[in-house]
Protein backbone atom coordinates (compact mmCIF):
# COMPACT_ATOMS: atom_id res chain seq x y z
CA UNK A 1 0.00 0.00 0.00
CA UNK A 2 1.84 3.39 -1.36
CA UNK A 3 0.83 6.24 -1.33
CA UNK A 4 0.18 8.69 -4.26
CA UNK A 5 -0.40 12.18 -5.09
CA UNK A 6 -2.09 12.86 -8.06
CA UNK A 7 -2.84 16.50 -10.05
CA UNK A 8 -5.50 16.73 -12.33
CA UNK A 9 -6.13 19.43 -14.75
CA UNK A 10 -9.75 19.82 -15.94
CA UNK A 11 -11.46 22.06 -18.55
CA UNK A 12 -12.55 25.19 -17.40
CA UNK A 13 -15.44 25.03 -19.69
CA UNK A 14 -16.78 22.87 -16.63
CA UNK A 15 -19.04 24.82 -14.13
CA UNK A 16 -17.86 24.18 -10.33
CA UNK A 17 -20.28 21.30 -9.55
CA UNK A 18 -19.57 19.52 -12.92
CA UNK A 19 -15.72 19.29 -11.88
CA UNK A 20 -16.77 18.33 -8.35
CA UNK A 21 -18.88 15.36 -9.59
CA UNK A 22 -16.67 14.21 -11.92
CA UNK A 23 -13.82 14.21 -9.40
CA UNK A 24 -16.34 12.02 -7.10
CA UNK A 25 -16.59 9.78 -9.58
CA UNK A 26 -13.15 9.55 -9.72
CA UNK A 27 -12.30 9.21 -5.98
CA UNK A 28 -15.92 6.91 -5.66
CA UNK A 29 -13.70 4.25 -8.08
CA UNK A 30 -10.47 4.73 -6.12
CA UNK A 31 -12.68 3.75 -2.83
CA UNK A 32 -14.25 0.76 -4.62
CA UNK A 33 -10.68 -0.64 -6.21
CA UNK A 34 -9.66 -0.38 -2.40
CA UNK A 35 -7.79 2.47 -2.10
CA UNK A 36 -8.20 4.91 0.69
CA UNK A 37 -8.34 8.67 0.47
CA UNK A 38 -6.10 10.85 2.49
CA UNK A 39 -6.57 14.27 1.33
CA UNK A 40 -8.16 16.08 -1.62
CA UNK A 41 -7.50 19.96 -2.17
CA UNK A 42 -9.37 22.35 -4.93
CA UNK A 43 -7.07 24.90 -6.33
CA UNK A 44 -10.04 26.00 -8.76
CA UNK A 45 -9.71 27.64 -11.89
CA UNK A 46 -6.23 28.76 -12.72
CA UNK A 47 -4.58 30.47 -15.43
CA UNK A 48 -2.06 27.77 -17.08
CA UNK A 49 1.28 28.40 -18.06
CA UNK A 50 1.15 27.49 -21.76
CA UNK A 51 -2.39 26.78 -23.80
CA UNK A 52 -2.95 23.08 -23.35
CA UNK A 53 -5.44 22.03 -26.02
CA UNK A 54 -6.47 25.69 -27.00
CA UNK A 55 -7.52 26.25 -23.41
CA UNK A 56 -5.35 28.53 -21.71
CA UNK A 57 -7.12 27.75 -18.17
CA UNK A 58 -7.90 24.84 -16.48
CA UNK A 59 -9.48 23.28 -13.17
CA UNK A 60 -6.83 21.95 -10.90
CA UNK A 61 -7.66 19.37 -8.05
CA UNK A 62 -4.94 17.56 -6.16
CA UNK A 63 -5.89 13.69 -4.57
CA UNK A 64 -3.87 12.08 -2.00
CA UNK A 65 -4.70 8.26 -1.47
CA UNK A 66 -2.98 5.13 -0.46
CA UNK A 67 -3.86 2.07 -2.97
CA UNK A 68 -1.82 -0.57 -4.06
CA UNK A 69 0.28 -0.70 -7.36
CA UNK A 70 -2.48 -1.63 -10.00
CA UNK A 71 -5.14 0.76 -8.75
CA UNK A 72 -2.87 3.48 -10.19
CA UNK A 73 -2.97 2.20 -14.02
CA UNK A 74 -6.68 1.88 -13.51
CA UNK A 75 -7.52 4.89 -12.10
CA UNK A 76 -4.96 6.15 -15.50
CA UNK A 77 -6.70 4.44 -17.90
CA UNK A 78 -9.72 6.38 -17.00
CA UNK A 79 -8.08 9.36 -17.32
CA UNK A 80 -7.26 8.36 -20.54
CA UNK A 81 -10.30 7.95 -21.73
CA UNK A 82 -11.98 11.19 -20.16
CA UNK A 83 -11.96 14.18 -22.91
CA UNK A 84 -12.90 16.81 -20.32
CA UNK A 85 -9.04 15.94 -18.38
CA UNK A 86 -6.24 18.52 -19.82
CA UNK A 87 -3.44 16.90 -18.09
CA UNK A 88 -2.64 14.45 -14.89
CA UNK A 89 0.76 13.59 -12.93
CA UNK A 90 0.50 11.05 -10.33
CA UNK A 91 3.67 10.39 -8.47
CA UNK A 92 4.79 7.83 -5.25
CA UNK A 93 5.26 9.78 -2.04
CA UNK A 94 8.29 8.75 -0.36
CA UNK A 95 9.09 9.84 3.45
CA UNK A 96 10.42 13.06 2.64
CA UNK A 97 7.12 14.22 0.52
CA UNK A 98 4.93 12.20 2.74
CA UNK A 99 6.28 14.33 5.98
CA UNK A 100 6.20 17.42 3.78
CA UNK A 101 2.49 17.33 3.17
CA UNK A 102 1.54 16.39 6.63
CA UNK A 103 3.82 19.54 7.94
CA UNK A 104 1.81 21.79 5.58
CA UNK A 105 -1.41 20.27 5.98
CA UNK A 106 -0.33 21.01 10.01
CA UNK A 107 0.13 25.31 8.82
CA UNK A 108 3.90 24.59 9.75
CA UNK A 109 5.19 25.45 6.40
CA UNK A 110 3.82 29.19 5.62
CA UNK A 111 1.94 29.98 2.38
CA UNK A 112 4.76 28.01 -0.34
CA UNK A 113 7.32 29.49 2.16
CA UNK A 114 9.66 26.59 2.07
CA UNK A 115 12.31 27.12 5.00
CA UNK A 116 10.95 26.00 8.46
CA UNK A 117 12.12 28.72 10.32
CA UNK A 118 11.45 27.56 13.32
CA UNK A 119 12.99 24.19 13.10
CA UNK A 120 15.27 22.49 11.08
CA UNK A 121 14.08 19.07 9.63
CA UNK A 122 16.14 16.76 11.16
CA UNK A 123 13.64 13.60 10.65
CA UNK A 124 15.18 10.71 10.08
CA UNK B 1 56.02 49.97 -16.64
CA UNK B 2 53.85 51.28 -14.18
CA UNK B 3 54.06 49.32 -10.85
CA UNK B 4 51.05 46.58 -9.67
CA UNK B 5 50.54 49.56 -6.43
CA UNK B 6 49.82 53.07 -8.69
CA UNK B 7 47.24 51.30 -11.14
CA UNK B 8 44.35 53.09 -10.68
CA UNK B 9 40.79 51.25 -11.98
CA UNK B 10 37.96 53.26 -12.38
CA UNK B 11 35.77 51.04 -11.08
CA UNK B 12 36.02 48.39 -8.20
CA UNK B 13 36.68 45.64 -9.60
CA UNK B 14 35.22 42.33 -8.16
CA UNK B 15 37.92 40.06 -9.47
CA UNK B 16 38.86 38.92 -6.04
CA UNK B 17 35.68 38.86 -4.53
CA UNK B 18 34.23 35.49 -4.75
CA UNK B 19 31.05 34.95 -2.54
CA UNK B 20 31.00 31.16 -1.05
CA UNK B 21 28.71 29.40 -2.39
CA UNK B 22 27.05 26.71 -0.21
CA UNK B 23 23.58 24.34 -1.01
CA UNK B 24 20.62 26.51 0.53
CA UNK B 25 18.72 22.86 1.20
CA UNK B 26 21.64 21.43 2.99
CA UNK B 27 22.08 25.25 4.81
CA UNK B 28 18.10 25.23 6.03
CA UNK B 29 16.90 21.52 5.93
CA UNK B 30 14.69 21.57 3.34
CA UNK B 31 14.61 17.84 2.85
CA UNK B 32 11.73 17.91 0.09
CA UNK B 33 11.26 20.32 -2.96
CA UNK B 34 7.49 20.50 -4.11
CA UNK B 35 6.75 20.89 -7.26
CA UNK B 36 3.05 22.47 -6.61
CA UNK B 37 4.34 25.75 -5.59
CA UNK B 38 5.89 27.65 -8.88
CA UNK B 39 7.11 30.44 -6.92
CA UNK B 40 9.69 28.69 -5.32
CA UNK B 41 11.03 27.16 -8.52
CA UNK B 42 10.88 30.45 -10.14
CA UNK B 43 14.32 31.34 -7.89
CA UNK B 44 16.20 28.16 -10.31
CA UNK B 45 15.14 29.23 -13.53
CA UNK B 46 16.35 32.32 -16.05
CA UNK B 47 14.18 34.66 -17.35
CA UNK B 48 13.50 32.59 -20.33
CA UNK B 49 12.19 29.97 -18.17
CA UNK B 50 15.40 27.75 -18.47
CA UNK B 51 16.83 25.69 -15.37
CA UNK B 52 19.79 27.36 -14.06
CA UNK B 53 23.64 25.45 -13.66
CA UNK B 54 24.91 24.36 -10.44
CA UNK B 55 27.48 26.71 -10.45
CA UNK B 56 24.84 29.38 -10.62
CA UNK B 57 22.50 28.08 -8.13
CA UNK B 58 25.20 26.37 -5.90
CA UNK B 59 22.96 24.01 -4.95
CA UNK B 60 24.59 20.75 -4.19
CA UNK B 61 24.86 17.74 -6.93
CA UNK B 62 21.63 15.73 -4.90
CA UNK B 63 19.32 18.74 -4.46
CA UNK B 64 19.92 20.03 -8.14
CA UNK B 65 18.24 16.79 -9.19
CA UNK B 66 15.59 17.19 -7.09
CA UNK B 67 14.99 20.50 -7.97
CA UNK B 68 15.34 19.73 -11.51
CA UNK B 69 12.79 17.00 -11.31
CA UNK B 70 10.44 19.41 -9.79
CA UNK B 71 10.74 22.10 -12.52
CA UNK B 72 9.55 19.39 -15.18
CA UNK B 73 6.93 18.20 -13.49
CA UNK B 74 5.65 21.32 -13.02
CA UNK B 75 5.79 22.47 -16.30
CA UNK B 76 4.38 19.12 -16.85
CA UNK B 77 1.35 20.28 -14.97
CA UNK B 78 1.64 23.62 -16.65
CA UNK B 79 2.26 25.63 -13.45
CA UNK B 80 5.84 26.66 -14.94
CA UNK B 81 6.13 27.57 -19.07
CA UNK B 82 8.62 25.60 -20.86
CA UNK B 83 9.82 28.69 -23.00
CA UNK B 84 8.65 31.92 -22.33
CA UNK B 85 10.16 35.81 -21.82
CA UNK B 86 10.26 38.06 -18.73
CA UNK B 87 9.61 35.34 -16.65
CA UNK B 88 10.63 37.19 -13.53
Amino acid sequence: MNQYETVIVLTPVLSDDEAKRSLDVYKEMLTGLGAEMVHEERWGLKQLAYPIKKKTTGIYFVIEYKADANVVAKLELQFNRDEQMLRYLTIRLDKFSLDYNERKRRGEIGKGRKEPAAETTTNA
Amino acid sequence: MASNKNIRFLAATKLGMTRKKYCRFKKSGIRYIDYKNPDFLLKFVNEQGKMLPRRITGNSLKYQRRVAQAVKRSRQLALMPYVTDLLK
